[in-house]
């Protein structure tokens, strides 16, 4: 093998893990806001991924059929309705279930968990049993080959333009808006946070329906790279969970970090063994470094 | 469904011309007149009545194999409709009970028992991965039960109990492998698989016959766990490895993820020649047909199978289940089952278990969407294997077939 | 009143248990063909998971999601004794190597691996029933515990194991079977468990089995570690302040709630005659969280009520309403949270048991004021402390919180 064929493969090899990393980021980022900032454990959180990938496949069959002419336009319209869809399925349930449950955390564990059961039912009775395939423009399929051998996946690419965009979003705002400083008041000190007048429930429902909008981003970018099913958001579930507690769930960066740092080794692991083997090793890594540091990579300073 | 008429009585009129009328005219006003005894054709005490014989239906309706196994449940009711239409099995109606296994191996071992010692169904139709069948087996086995079991499996099974519809293992890859071997001059092959018996199983019979037979290497052999998403590193192996072949037999909603990964890694039809045997029309629907144009499968049937047989079914299914429908490999062996059934019934004239399985070596179906199909002694059928080459609509292009039947053989020698 | 209301409620516990044990021991035998008391004989099998956890969530306040994880262990170091005693030399001569289980010679095995061969001694196999998931939890409990790792994070972490396990089942086939599993058991030292005499057999000695562990889980409730449990659970700093390891009770419990399990899972192995690696995943072991949940967490013979009705549930919806179960189901969980906090047993302490009250003093109209609404105190949530009374004295409140 020539010198420049192992360039080659290092450079994909490279764009591999970076790219498990935004995919990694992108479905755990929903949930860090979720779960990290408000303490719900919100086991819907893959179903309100597969919201996003069918509002992909709905605004797919529409161009389809009433305007062919936007077939390759109309994804980051798509994208931006997922996110709408989302928001609202998320304000409902908070207003409908989480408002009553933020007492008792393990309890929306429970009750997300028969959501999401019904979730799944839902999607089964309005959409069939079987999966659906959106069809993607040509411009988000193929490769980028800016040399011979050297194939860098487009949707890829893309995915990981958008998880840059979003994260820059959320940290953005959880650290620059209004919003954010509200949310992070009542992440430290809910009463308080309550006496100095801010509206905490309405913060609430608003942090929620965006943890909910952003996992739906987050499907519908998957439609590129994944499957689009009634169950396809339980593929996503247990991954997201992990970065979010490995990362330390109070914190945004942690979350990055660990992303980060699970893709590479996920992605070095299946290039030298085989892929079930590489699964357990990364995740028995997971679990020695989080039984060394039980609060994730970064933990919030406060004293348990 | 009563304008629905029995497809072979159909085929035979178009063969002996106007002989086939009386024929068709008589035979159902027989079968009304003097159905057997219910006496003398149940004598194991089965859900038969005078007008009724009880089959059951036990397949995934929800979790992650509803995917998959939608098509059989529709392809087994269509079939049973059919029937019905006909005046049904030795004059009784085919009444269904449905089982939902709800993708749980343990549930499918609770909803076999259920329908056999409870309801005392005289058949099954149902089970679709290995693992549902394997949890499934010692109860019918104990419970003397009769399944008929859809899916192209990895065969190193044969029970008196059941009836596989798919195909086994070597009859699905043999013939895939020597075709590639000649038509493509492949010489190296990768394979991959999901993480379990059948791809497992699978691999090793390909293995052994690119080693032994066509003389190949194998430069790669790679497993990933039912689910996985992520399939850029094995891409990238395969670059490394650059196979004249790739031989995939990767399942559910990972085929998905691996065929739009391939294609966005610059893997494509046009300038790699991969052969799988797990994507059916089903699975092309998750897929989409752009992402995988100009690949391989082997496989007995396609939608686009070109003869008589077909075509009515094709109606049919579509006629019943919306024009969108599409007709996997396993929706057409789940098809098959009913109609199997119903002639190893009428053969041995007795709804009885140990009759009907003694009467199944032998049968055959002659109005198969497939062809011809015929149950070999070893509870296996003798089918035909061709080669599809996948076309951006979702559907298969059929390349060519074997010429003859290939003969079922579940214990392989050799490739152990 | 709180003495003699004590020693009221002792034997009023004892009353529960020994309706229940009048309902699995003689209603349920004498109303039910053997196939449905075989399946009543499965869900009790996920009834000690539901004790377990009704020990770990109810009483330490800590929330396993990893519970499969034991179940699943204890079945599979049963099914293994019983498919080397069902995979002899003459019944697998059909092999390419008789005399060992079938999927290993699938996966081409020629030997069987040494850390199986143990297994062909059945004090062994029952030894490591118990011994292999009480080790495991002790490992991980122990690390996290003594770092004072609690609530969600146990959880999540405890989630990661159930995923690893079950990898690592499905992804050795050759050693484990895969994801189908360890298939086809057909004895247990000769006896047929697949007979109906023997499914009779297995199910008394399953429900005498869970009626002995709620006696010993109620024996560990009433005495000062049950109080110390439940001090911890909703004060840890002052329990440890006064001078108590605190980890090491939660680690106990967590063994003890893995054992449970574990027995749990030898009896499914038994009765149902396979292990599949479906129990060990995240989905089950939610499931029977979601059992305890129902049942009431705080109530060991709630626990195995809310197994009983979510499993008949899921058999009579999936039977009769094919196409709706699902929404039941969902229906159920997201109701009872919302609804009924404390589950079944909750509902019994706050609406039947007053009601049951001012029907007995209505009855016997012996004292004309007697209190009709003595016992209306709600269990306390674990989560939620303050609500607990102050006035109320330890005893009190646990005589209250045992349904």
């Amino acid at each position: 093998m020539s010198f420049s064929e192992i360039l080659n493969i290092g450079l994909m090899q490279g764009f591999a893990g970076l790219s498990l990393f935004s995919v990694l980021l992108l479905m755990g980022l929903g949930l860090a806001i979720i779960f990290g900032q408000m303490g719900v454990i919100n086991m819907a959180h893959g179903e309100f991924m597969t919201i996003g990938a069918y509002t992909i496949y709905l605004f797919s069959q529409l161009t389809e059929t009433y305007a062919p002419a936007l077939a390759q336009a109309y994804f980051p319209f798509a994208i931006a309705a997922a996110f709408v869809f989302a928001f609202i399925v998320g304000w409902l349930v908070e207003w409908a279930f989480i408002r009553h449950l933020y007492q008792r955390p393990l309890d929306t564990l429970l009750a997300t968990w028969g959501l999401s059961l019904g979730m799944q039912q839902i999607f089964r009775s309005s959409f069939g049993a079987k999966e659906v395939s959106a069809t993607l423009p040509d411009w988000l399929m193929g490769s980028w080959a800016p040399k011979d051998g050297l194939d860098i996946p487009i949707n890829g690419l893309f995915v990981m333009a958008l998880t840059l965009i979003v994260t820059g979003g959320v940290l953005l705002a959880l650290y620059k808006s209004r919003w954010g400083l509200r949310v992070r008041a009542t992440v430290s000190n809910r009463v308080m946070a309550n006496a100095i007048g801010i509206n905490t429930t309405r913060t609430d429902r608003v942090t929620f329906a965006i943890g909910c909008g952003v996992a739906g981003v987050a499907g519908a970018a998957f439609t590129t790279i994944g499957s689009t099913g009634p169950t396809s958001g339980s593929l996503y579930i247990v991954d997201a969970f992990l970065v979010v507690t490995f990362g330390g769930a109070a914190s945004l960066w942690g979350t990055v970090v660990s992303a980060f740092g699970i893709a590479q080794t996920q992605s070095v692991a299946e290039f030298f063994l085989s892929g079930s083997n590489a699964k357990v090793l990364t995740l028995l890594l997971i679990v020695s470094i989080l039984m060394l540091r039980p609060q994730g990579l970064f933990a919030a300073k406060i004293r348990r | 469904m009563s304008k629905n008429q029995h497809c072979s009585f159909k085929r035979r009129s178009f063969m002996i011309g106007a002989a086939a009328l009386p024929l068709m005219l008589a035979m159902p006003l027989a079968a009304h007149a003097a159905p057997p005894a219910t006496a003398a054709v149940n004598t194991t005490k089965l859900a038969v009545t005078d007008t009724e014989v009880t089959v059951g239906q036990l397949h995934s309706a929800t979790g992650t194999m509803a995917i998959s196994e939608t098509g059989s449940i529709q392809a087994e009711q269509l079939a049973i409709d059919q029937i019905n239409a006909l005046g049904g099995v030795l004059g009784r109606k085919i009444k269904v009970i449905k089982e939902d296994g709800a993708s749980d191996w343990p549930t499918f071992a609770e909803k076999s028992k259920k329908l056999l010692v409870n309801d005392r169904v005289a058949a099954v139709f149902g089970c679709w991965t290995s693992a549902s069948r394997k949890a499934v087996l010692p109860i019918f086995e104990k419970e003397n039960g009769m399944l008929y079991y859809p899916t192209f499996y990895e065969g190193l099974e044969q029970s008196k109990n059941v009836i596989y519809t798919g195909q086994e293992a070597t009859q699905q890859i043999l013939y895939g492998l020597d075709w590639a071997a000649k038509e493509k001059k492949a010489k190296t092959y990768f394979l991959i698989g999901s993480d379990y018996i059948w791809p497992r199983t699978s691999n090793k019979i390909a293995r052994k016959h690119i080693e032994n037979v066509i003389k190949g290497k194998v430069v790669g052999e790679e497993y990933y766990p039912l689910g996985q998403t992520n399939f850029n590193s094995l891409i990238n192996k395969i670059k490394v490895a650059k196979p004249d072949a790739i031989y995939a037999i990767v399942v559910g909603g990972s085929n998905v993820a691996f065929y739009k990964q391939l294609k966005a890694a610059g893997i494509t039809g046009d300038k790699q020649f991969l052969l799988t045997i797990s994507v059916t029309e089903d699975e092309m629907l998750g897929i989409g047909g752009e992402n995988t144009v100009g690949f391989y499968a082997a496989m007995k049937y396609f939608q686009s199978l070109d003869n008589p047989n077909n075509k009515k079914f094709v109606e049919a299914f579509k006629a019943k289940y919306g024009k969108n429908a599409v007709i996997g490999d396993v929706t057409q062996a789940a098809y098959l089952g009913p109609w199997l059934w119903k002639a190893s019934v009428e053969k041995a004239g007795s709804f009885d278990i140990d009759k009907v399985a003694a009467a199944s070596g032998g049968i055959e179906f002659k109005d198969a969407p497939e062809g011809y199909v015929k149950i070999h002694p070893n509870h296996h059928l003798w089918s035909k294997t061709r080669i599809g080459q996948m076309q951006s609509d979702g559907q298969f292009k059929v390349v060519t077939e074997s010429p003859g039947l290939i003969e079922p053989n579940p214990f392989p020698k050799g490739y152990q | 009143m709180k003495a003699n209301g004590l020693i009221r409620t002792v034997y009023g516990n004892y009353w529960s248990v020994a309706i229940l044990a009048l309902i699995l021991l003689v209603l349920f035998p004498l109303s039910m063909d053997i196939f449905r008391l075989n399946l009543v004989g499965k869900y009790l099998t996920y009834g000690f998971v539901a004790i377990g956890l009704v020990m770990l969530w109810g009483y330490a306040g800590v929330l396993s999601l990893g519970q499969g994880v034991f179940f699943g262990l204890g079945g599979y170091a049963m099914a293994m004794f019983l498919k080397l005693e069902a995979s002899d030399p003459v019944s697998t001569a059909i092999q390419s190597t008789p005399g060992i289980p079938d999927f290993m010679d699938w996966n081409q095995l020629t030997a069987l691996p040494w850390w199986w061969q143990p297994f062909h001694s059945l004090p062994f196999a029952l030894f490591a029933v118990i011994a292999v998931p009480s080790l495991l939890a002790l490992i991980i409990s122990f690390a996290m515990f003594k770092r004072r790792v609690g609530g969600v994070y146990f959880a999540i972490i405890t989630q990661a194991v159930a995923l690893i396990l079950s990898v690592l089942i499905i992804g050795q086939q050759g050693f484990t079977g895969g994801v189908n599993g360890i298939t086809d058991l057909k004895t247990l030292l000769g006896w047929d468990i697949r007979s109906d005499s023997a499914r009779y057999v297995l199910y008394f000695a399953n429900a005498a089995l869970l009626l002995g562990a709620i006696v010993l889980c109620r024996l560990i409730q009433q005495s000062k570690l049950g109080t110390l449990l439940l001090a911890m659970r909703d004060k840890e700093d002052r329990v440890r302040f006064s001078g108590y390891d605190v980890a090491m009770f939660k680690v106990f419990t967590f063994c003890l709630a893995a054992a449970l399990s574990a027995i749990g899972g030898a009896m499914f192995a038994l009765q149902v005659g396979f292990m599949s690696p479906s129990f060990v995943g995240i989905v089950p072991s939610i499931e029977m969280v979601i059992f305890a949940a129902i049942g009431g967490r705080m109530s060991l013979v709630g626990a195995i009520y809310g197994t009983l009705l979510v499993n008949f549930g899921k058999t009579y919806f999936s039977e009769s309403f094919p196409d709706l179960w699902l929404f039941l189901m969902a229906a159920l969980f997201i109701g009872v949270v919302m609804a009924f906090p404390n589950g079944l047993a909750g509902l019994y302490e706050s609406h039947v048991k007053p009601w049951l009250a001012a029907r007995r003093s209505k009855a016997t109209k012996a004292a004309a004021r007697v209190a009709p609404t003595a016992p209306t105190h709600r269990p306390t949530a674990p989560a939620s402390p303050a609500a607990a009374a102050g006035e109320l004295g330890l005893a009190g409140k646990i005589s209250s919180q045992i349904a």
